[in-house]
């Protein structure tokens, strides 16, 4: 499937900011069912970028504006083709060793609660039991907006039993790492059929299973992921992959608008 | 001073000579000296914890602690080839994890460690060395039994105590040095500042431009950095004073802009970058992670060097440089119980009143226990949170520290006490003849910790 992205994140500010420094991880890799035919990052300053591989293999961008600014605006957009590959990631190129992504973080560090949740996850081979966990992530954190912030743990999600997509992941990992499963965090877009909004940025999880490799669940959607994922960098929780993260002086009250377009493109289109 | 045998050991005849000679208010009258050149100098030191927290001096002893031309060639190849091997290690564990998958060492140990850093993997640091700047704490049990006890592989402090003390002896005793030929140790900031410029970022043309990070003027070892800077003719800097601007770390100065190539950091890896570590850190510098990462700064020691003088991971040194040098280790690890194992943990719980006993990830002397001189009711008390987070525990067997005479209150009497030589690893080892010897002031302890009371001393490497 042909998939065209744009990503518009804008910051505006109360007072003017100055000399900020902002790291991207939003340019996508390709593998076996994602081939990115074309690919743009545009904000002030990426001329001069640093350009580098984190340690989970994300082609990252640290970009600095040492003037002054009352606004600013990162854009990423491409094309990229995908294939159903009922989940698996191949082809990648891998960074750390696989056990890294049995690390503990203070975001997906388990509870007593996370602990029950796996006790309740069924006896059977790995991608089965993989699969409970997904099903019952999905049953004991229900989709909602506006409960969670950014901030927010696995086991504060777990608890309240709301959320969105990054909490779902977050409870994932955490329950999945207890069970022995080296997991990480992803995130991406999603062709949801929507024209506009926001919820095309998405997050999931992957999980490795011997003699396999790298699964992606997606326990927001109950799905391992389709043709209609794009995915755009990984790490052990939502902040070693955020796609942007920054530091700024000044500023004031900040002010955050995000636009993410994920439409299908037919090849003519493509050229 | 004194071995096993009769009599004092040869490297301390002169001394022991000189002593004889000295009238205990002359000693006194120089120890009063000395403290007024201390304090002139402003080496002071902050304890954390005390309820007086204005800066006092570190005691120092006036009678120099000796080490023979012999004892110091067989420390320094021990030394080295521990140097050698815990950075082997360092990236060893930073890329493939080979010794993890020649089950050498177990992986929980390091995947789930709070001193590893993952964000460090795959980096390419300059020469694959990690830990530019080590202190490794040595303690002597006997004629020929040197043990370590510790490898500070992350920023360890002191080295101006070494210097100083030095400094201050040769300008109160210039008979002693004519009478005695001592290697010097006033070359350790050119050492260090060689060592500085051997690992500028690949690739760079011309002289890297080198800045030592403080945390600021609040901080224990501040006169140390501002010393070592000093000494070395580089710019002492603070977070604030740098900034990310046009991809490379630049310091703010009143002609604009100025590139630094390699920053001797003195904070914490935490502190380091808010971008990556604890995000309300204001005494780093946001990005520069992320310019280390592209081989655009050097840090010095690396980010997530703790992985290697952790001390759970300590118990395995031995097995980690026969796997990276192929030889077995010149100098000894004392033996350790790793209270995370459940027989070690039933050992140590049986032998409470005979070992020491220290938290896994602590250092300075906090929050451990000396078996043989605490109370029963501070075992009692260790008791209860060693068997609550077993984990956190390491324990040792108590051992018989050397002394060597010192002055006290009531004259010149034996006192415990280690060392710690401070190497430097770049494009070679550089060593400086010696280090900075600590000594517990009172009778019977061996707990040679400055924030626990301990003092220094010159320390002599006597030349053949």
């Amino acid at each position: 499937m042909l998939i065209s992205i744009g990503h518009v994140t804008r910051y505006t500010y109360g007072l003017p900011a100055s000399c900020s420094v902002h790291t991207l991880r939003l340019t996508p890799p390709s593998f076996e069912g994602q081939k990115v035919l074309s690919w743009r990052v545009e904000m002030p300053e990426i001329a001069g970028a640093v350009q580098y591989r984190d340690a989970f293999g994300n082609v990252s961008h640290l970009v600095s504006i040492p003037r002054s600014y009352d606004e600013i605006s990162i854009i990423a957009r491409g094309v990229v083709e995908t294939k159903d590959k009922s989940g698996l990631v191949r082809g990648l190129m891998e960074a750390a060793p696989v056990r890294i992504f049995l690390r503990e973080t203070p975001k997906t560090a388990p509870d007593s609660n996370i602990r029950a949740l796996v006790a309740d996850v069924a006896q059977a081979d790995p991608i089965d039991r993989m699969h409970d966990l997904m099903r019952l992530v999905g049953e004991r954190v229900e989709y909602a907006v506006g409960t969670t912030t950014a901030s927010t743990s696995a086991a504060e999600a777990l608890r309240v039993g709301r959320g969105v997509c990054q909490d779902h992941a977050h409870v994932f990992i955490s329950a999945a790492r207890l069970m022995g499963f080296p997991a990480r965090y992803v995130s991406g877009y999603f062709l949801t059929g929507d024209v506009l909004g926001s919820e095309a940025q998405h997050a999931w999880a992957e999980v490795y299973i011997n003699g396999l490799g790298w699964l992606g669940f997606d326990p927001a959607n109950q799905i391992c992921p389709t043709e209609s994922y794009i995915r755009l960098g990984c790490g052990l929780d939502s902040l070693s992959a955020a796609p942007i993260t920054g530091n700024r002086t000044g500023g004031g009250n900040e002010n955050l608008d995000v636009f993410v377009e994920v439409q299908q493109q037919s090849s003519a289109q493509q050229q | 001073m004194y071995g096993s045998g009769e009599g004092v050991r040869p490297p301390y005849h002169a001394v022991a000579e000189w002593l004889g000679t000295q009238a205990l208010g002359d000693l006194r009258q120089k120890l009063a000296d000395a403290e007024t050149m201390f304090r002139r100098t402003g080496i002071t030191f902050a304890v954390y914890g005390s309820e007086d927290t204005s800066e006092r001096l570190i005691p120092f002893d006036i009678i120099p602690r000796i080490i023979s031309a012999a004892e110091w060639r067989k420390l320094a190849a021990g030394i080295e080839q521990r140097v050698r091997a815990l950075n082997a290690f360092m990236f060893d564990i930073y890329h493939r994890q080979e010794i993890i998958r020649a089950g050498k060492v177990p992986e929980e140990l390091i995947v789930s460690n709070s001193a590893f850093v993952p964000e460090m993997m795959g980096v390419s640091v300059p020469l694959g060395i990690y830990s530019h700047i080590i202190g490794i704490d040595i303690v002597r049990t006997g004629e020929s039994d040197f043990f370590v006890l510790e490898d500070n592989t992350r920023t360890p402090s002191g080295v101006s105590y070494m210097l100083e003390n030095r400094e201050t002896m040769m300008h109160m005793f210039p008979d002693l040095f004519a009478r005695n030929r001592v290697a010097p140790v006033e070359n350790y900031p050119e050492n260090l500042l060689k060592t500085l410029e051997s690992v500028a970022p690949t690739g760079l043309k011309g002289e890297p431009t080198i800045a030592l990070l403080t945390p600021g003027q609040f901080n224990s070892a501040y006169y140390e950095h501002s010393f070592l800077a000093d000494q070395m003719g580089v710019e002492l800097v603070e977070g604030r004073d740098l900034a990310v601007i046009d991809g490379y770390l630049q310091m703010k100065t009143t002609q604009g802009p100025r590139r630094i190539d390699v920053l001797y950091r003195r904070i914490d890896d935490d502190f380091l970058d808010p971008l990556v570590f604890r995000s309300d850190s204001v005494l780093g510098v946001p990005g520069l992670f992320d310019l280390y990462r592209a081989g655009r700064v050097t840090i010095v020691n690396a980010p997530g060097g703790g992985i290697a003088d952790d001390k759970a991971i300590y118990s395995y040194i031995p097995k980690i440089i026969k796997f990276y040098t192929g030889r077995a280790p010149i100098l000894q690890n004392v033996p350790t119980y790793n209270c995370r194992k459940a027989d070690d943990l039933k050992y140590v719980l049986e032998h409470l009143p005979e070992l020491v006993v220290k938290e896994v990830h602590g250092s300075g002397g906090y929050g451990m226990l000396v078996g043989p001189t605490a109370s029963s009711s501070e075992i009692e008390a260790f008791r209860a949170k060693l068997t609550a987070n077993p984990s956190n525990y390491i324990a040792q067997p108590t051992l018989a520290l050397s002394t060597s005479p010192t002055m006290v209150e009531t004259g010149v009497a034996p006192r415990h006490l280690d060392l710690r030589p401070f190497v430097l690893v770049g494009d070679e080892v550089r060593m400086t003849a010696g280090g900075l010897t600590r000594v517990a002031m009172r009778a019977g302890s061996l707990v040679v910790n400055s924030s626990q009371g301990g003092g220094t001393k010159d320390t002599w490497v006597l030349q053949d």
